[in-house]
């Protein structure tokens, strides 16, 4: 499966970047959300894939007694996931404040709306 | 001001007083080093400060250290004594002498580290310290432009002394003075020589005010008279020769420290004593002439001869207290009448008679009159140079330096006393004396000229000696100091020195019109620096329009180009391997969400309505989460899918109140854009396909298999690495995530400017 | 838009689902779950119960501020790791006490690892509400 999730990984940064490039500030949400999951699925495919066997010690054991899954790489990607969470919201509620300031979702008509205005003030 | 006296307001406040008690105190635990120091110890204390890096916070006293240490805080607390009444009533009086203590401690620990990078901390303290002292009047612009200058350029130089102490540091193995000294074999002889001399007389240059760094040092002078007398005679710029009198067992010896040293000196020495002699303002005379003596110390600290290093320990002493004790006399007279203008002073000797007898004592040691301690200095520096190697140009400097010298003291000390006062604004009439407190400096250091011109023994012994030894290492090479040394050359230049130095006194006036005539097309350092100043702004506003564009597509093109020029030049030095990779064992469901995630994200990039791409970036999220699921990773398909849930959750209330995204007639197509993402995307995809079918180092994860259960108690893997393990970096992970929850919460609730805008 | 029959099914489904984040907390150590899970969980309740009680209700039921849980859970995160202070580990080294018997004899265990993840759990669901709740208020007003 890591070929076939290589290139699910290389479309969904296209699209991310794709759509981050766009002057609407939702689409760049857009491009946000698909470029955490493009790269917590790059981590976890790097750390290989393992079907069928979670990383867990089983009762009377003291370590797994066959193969597991790589633990590692699922330890970084779900605290990826929660940060990127964070990050998205925070992105979410800025949009939101700067569109009700200056009444654009364009970025460039934004940045035309606020620093000219203070830079041409004496 | 002269109010303060008769209407009996309190003669001192805390503010002043604090700051002398200090410096004394300092000056006679310092004194008490004398002996020892005569004797020819060194001391040092050392605790390690930062061990990882070789840096201890180490400090050296030896005789070079300890004179300028006791200069520091003999003339410090004499300038201090002094403030203590010029500035009494001022509204900032705390202040300015809070800042002069710390600038006085900072002196201090800049000439006694042993440590090269402490060395380097005390060195930029002094030039922030002298910044906010320059800058004290900071209601006047030309007092703040004085103060940045003082500080850039000297900071400036400051971070090239750094440079220079690091390659010492690496050459050398030790970052010790008092081990790099006893390597000056190795240093000398390292490739990287010139680079360390040069980025280190950069630094003392700068501080020292060598030409063509000179500027500065005049446009100081805005500073506050005693100010001016501490750090621009005795101690800050002296800072730079600190520097050079330290590195001289390390560094000197060559042609290179030989030459250098000895044109930037005769340089500064001639040039500054030019121009000393066309000003009209007594403070910018005594500036020009403090510029001379740091090239003359300059000068002799290139010649490795005995005569050349006891001179130079003589003079700078001399010059010491010649030059605090004219500063704060002219200090004394500005108080008094009001004016600093060399041309309109005149009889003051009648009302000022003991600033007059100071004043007077300090010019004749600056003239280098027998039998004050100038003079033993001046026939040193005559001796010095005559046996060194580069005589003629250090004879001609010394020679044309010390004639004009004798003209500015009397242009700075004889006339405004004893000259004509009828010159003098008869609206203006003098106050008479000084207060004591004021007076009290320039007698002390005025009668320490001839007191130790007279009995020069104890200062041979107990600062020249040591000095030399410090220097040469060896005590035997300092040369005696002596009044009287029989008929030689080094008398025969004297005495036409002072034949010179009384024409060119007579001559003066008509010396100066020529310069005055002469300046106006000169070129002006200053100037110069304006532009240069001017420039570098330019400069960066156009850098930072370029950088700071303010354009997020071009911020975003920039991150993403230099990831896909990292992945195209990485994989030009060696292209994956992609023949091993197979597609084994794909199975329907495999399939099913490859496609379905696929679809998803295509969708989400193509679509014009925000609700599709909201549903389609929610089937992109559970596509990953069931990647997750297929592939051995429970916990974080569960988050994945608990996140994804609330995404949607957020984007369901805020999306709501943004405007729909542009139909696609509304905006212009963007194939650069997609070819771009498309090869981004590509650049990823080969990466990720060669790195996930390599070898793959996995013992770290063993690591965690085998320890989770024994050791953390834990048989969820992950769960014991996120809250075990790795529990630091979870730690600063929820953090993050509490931070950035406050943020959009002080974010909303913030009330935004309504309406429009416009 | 406020349906009884939404109100109350709701009230039993945030109780479940808070115990049932709680009950992912504590396995979490042995079983898939942990604060993280846990924390997004009970916050995922919550938003269910603001989405149909509004927002105010939200605030009332929980008591203390979001922020406040956040941090309070950032706090216990912390004093877990200083904790191993007190024992002259490094900082954030596990300290375990078994109740009534060995690991083996399985003893009830009670760890600072444990509090740690408490703490993770409070930083997630803390946040999480306070950032939705704070938008949902903006949606009212």
């Amino acid at each position: 499966m890591e070929p076939l999730l290589a290139i699910l990984v290389g479309a969904m940064t296209a699209a991310a970047i794709y759509l981050m490039l766009d002057r609407n500030l939702l689409r760049f949400l857009f491009g946000l959300i698909l470029i955490s999951n493009a790269a917590n699925l790059t981590i976890f495919a790097a750390g290989r894939l393992t079907p069928g066997k979670p990383p867990l010690v089983p009762e009377g054991a003291d370590a797994p007694l066959s193969l597991v899954a790589n633990a590692l790489p699922q330890a970084l990607v779900l605290t990826a996931i929660v940060i990127g969470f964070g990050l998205f919201a925070f992105a979410l509620v800025l949009a939101l404040r700067a569109y009700e300031a200056l009444g654009t979702l364009d970025t460039t008509e934004m940045r035309l709306a606020e620093p000219r205005e203070d830079r041409d003030a004496p | 001001m002269a109010t303060n006296d008769t209407t009996g307001t309190r003669a001192f406040s805390a503010a002043g007083i604090l700051p002398c008690a200090i410096s004394l105190a300092l000056f006679v635990w310092f004194a008490g080093f004398l002996p020892e120091i005569a004797r020819g110890e060194v001391l040092r204390f050392s605790v390690p400060w930062v061990p990882s890096l070789g840096v201890s916070l180490s400090f050296l006293l030896d005789g070079l250290g300890l004179t300028f240490a006791l200069l520091i805080t003999g003339i410090g607390f004499l300038v201090m004594l002094y403030s203590a009444r010029y500035l009494i009533g001022h509204v900032h009086h705390a202040r300015f002498s809070l800042y002069l203590t710390s600038f006085m401690l900072a002196m201090l620990g800049l000439v006694l580290a042993d440590n090269l990078l402490v060395l380097f901390v005390f060195w930029e303290l002094t030039t922030f310290t002298s910044y906010l002292l320059i800058g004290f009047a900071h209601s006047s612009a030309e007092s703040r432009r004085s103060a940045l200058q003082a500080m850039l350029v000297t900071a400036s130089g400051g971070l090239a002394m750094l440079a220079g102490f690091i390659l010492i540091g690496t050459v050398a193995g030790t970052f010790e003075l008092s081990e790099i000294r006893a390597m000056g074999g190795v240093l000398r002889d390292s490739p990287m020589y010139l680079a360390i001399l040069i980025l280190i007389l950069a630094g003392a240059f700068t501080k020292s005010a060598q030409v063509p760094f000179h500027f500065w040092l005049p446009n100081a002078m805005a500073a506050p008279t005693p100010v001016s007398a501490y750090l621009h005679s005795a101690t800050m710029v002296k800072g730079g020769v600190y520097l050079l009198a330290r590195m001289h067992p390390s560094l000197s010896g060559t042609d290179v420290w030989l030459w250098t040293l000895g044109i930037f000196g005769a340089v500064t020495a001639v040039f500054a004593s030019v121009v000393s002699l066309r000003q009209t303002d007594l403070k910018q005379a005594l500036a020009y002439t403090t510029l001379m003596a740091l090239g003359t110390l300059t000068l002799f600290l290139s010649a490795p001869g005995s005569y050349a290093i006891t001179a130079m320990a003589t003079f700078l002493v001399v010059h010491s207290f010649y030059k605090a004790a004219l500063f704060l006399a002219v200090g004394c007279i500005d108080h008094q009448t009001g004016t600093r203008n060399a041309d309109v002073l005149g009889g003051l000797w009648r009302p000022m008679p003991v600033t007059a007898f100071a004043a007077g004592l300090a010019a004749l040691s600056m003239a280098g009159v027998p039998p004050f301690l100038g003079f033993i200095a001046k026939e040193l520096l005559y001796k010095g140079a005559l046996e060194t190697s580069t005589a003629i140009l250090i004879v001609t400097a010394a020679f044309a330096a010390s004639a004009m010298m004798f003209a500015v003291a009397g242009i700075v000390a004889f006339r405004p006393f004893w000259g004509s006062g009828k010159r003098m604004d008869p609206s203006r009439p003098v106050l008479g004396e000084a207060p004591w407190p004021m007076v009290a400096g320039p007698l002390l250091l005025g009668i320490a000229g001839i007191v130790f011109g007279l009995a020069p023994e104890p200062l041979q012994s107990h600062v020249v000696t040591p000095i030399v030894a410090s220097l040469l290492g060896d005590p035997a090479q300092a040369e005696p100091l002596l009044l009287w040394t029989g008929v030689n050359t080094a008398l025969i230049l004297s005495l036409l020195t002072f034949a010179t130095g009384i024409g060119l006194y007579a001559l003066h006036l008509r010396i100066r019109a020529g310069l005055a005539r002469f300046s106006e097309v000169a070129p002006d350092s200053d100037v110069g620096w304006d532009r240069f100043l001017a420039g570098f702004v330019r400069l960066a506003n156009w850098q930072t329009d370029i950088l700071q564009s303010g354009v997020m597509r071009r911020y975003l093109m920039t991150i993403f180009g230099v990831l896909a020029a990292g992945l195209v030049f990485g994989m030009a030095l060696s292209f994956p391997d992609l023949s091993q990779v197979a597609l084994p064992d794909l199975l329907p469901k495999h399939w099913a969400v490859f496609l379905m995630t696929l679809i998803a994200t295509g969708l989400v990039a193509a679509t014009r309505s925000r609700i599709t791409a909201i549903a389609g970036l929610g089937v992109v999220g559970i596509g990953v989460a069931m990647v997750f699921i297929l592939f051995s990773a429970p916990d974080v398909a569960i988050t994945q899918l608990l996140v994804e849930t609330l995404i949607v959750v957020l984007f369901a209330v805020a999306a709501l109140r943004l405007p729909n995204l542009p139909r696609r007639t509304e905006v212009k197509s963007r194939p650069g854009d997609f070819v771009f993402a498309v090869f981004v995307g590509t650049m990823i995809a080969i990466v990720l396909m060669s790195a996930s079918s390599g070898p793959i180092d996995l013992r770290l994860s063993e690591f965690f298999e085998i320890a989770s259960w024994p050791e953390a108690f834990g048989r969820n893997i992950v769960n014991v690495i996120l809250v075990d393990f790795r529990a630091l970096d979870t730690f600063g992970e929820v953090a993050v995530v509490a931070v950035a929850a406050l943020s959009a919460v002080a974010l909303l609730r913030q009330r935004p400017r309504k309406g429009p805008r416009a | 838009m406020k349906s009884i029959i939404l109100i109350a099914g709701t009230r039993l489904l945030v109780a479940l689902l808070l115990v049932f984040s709680v009950y992912m907390l504590w396995r979490g150590h042995n079983e898939p779950g942990g604060g993280f899970i846990g924390g997004l969980i009970g916050a995922t309740g919550f938003v269910l119960y603001a989405i149909a009680c509004g927002t105010q209700a939200t605030r009332e039921a929980l008591r203390i501020r979001p922020e406040i849980i956040a941090m309070v859970g950032l706090g216990l995160s912390l004093g877990a790791g200083l904790i191993a202070g007190l024992f002259g580990d490094d900082f954030l080294t596990g300290q375990w006490l078994f109740i009534g018997g060995s690991k083996e004899e399985g003893g009830f265990p009670l760890s600072t690892v444990l509090m740690f993840d408490v703490g993770v759990y409070g930083v997630v669901m803390g946040s999480v509400l306070a950032i939705v709740l704070a938008l949902e208020e903006e949606e009212e007003d």
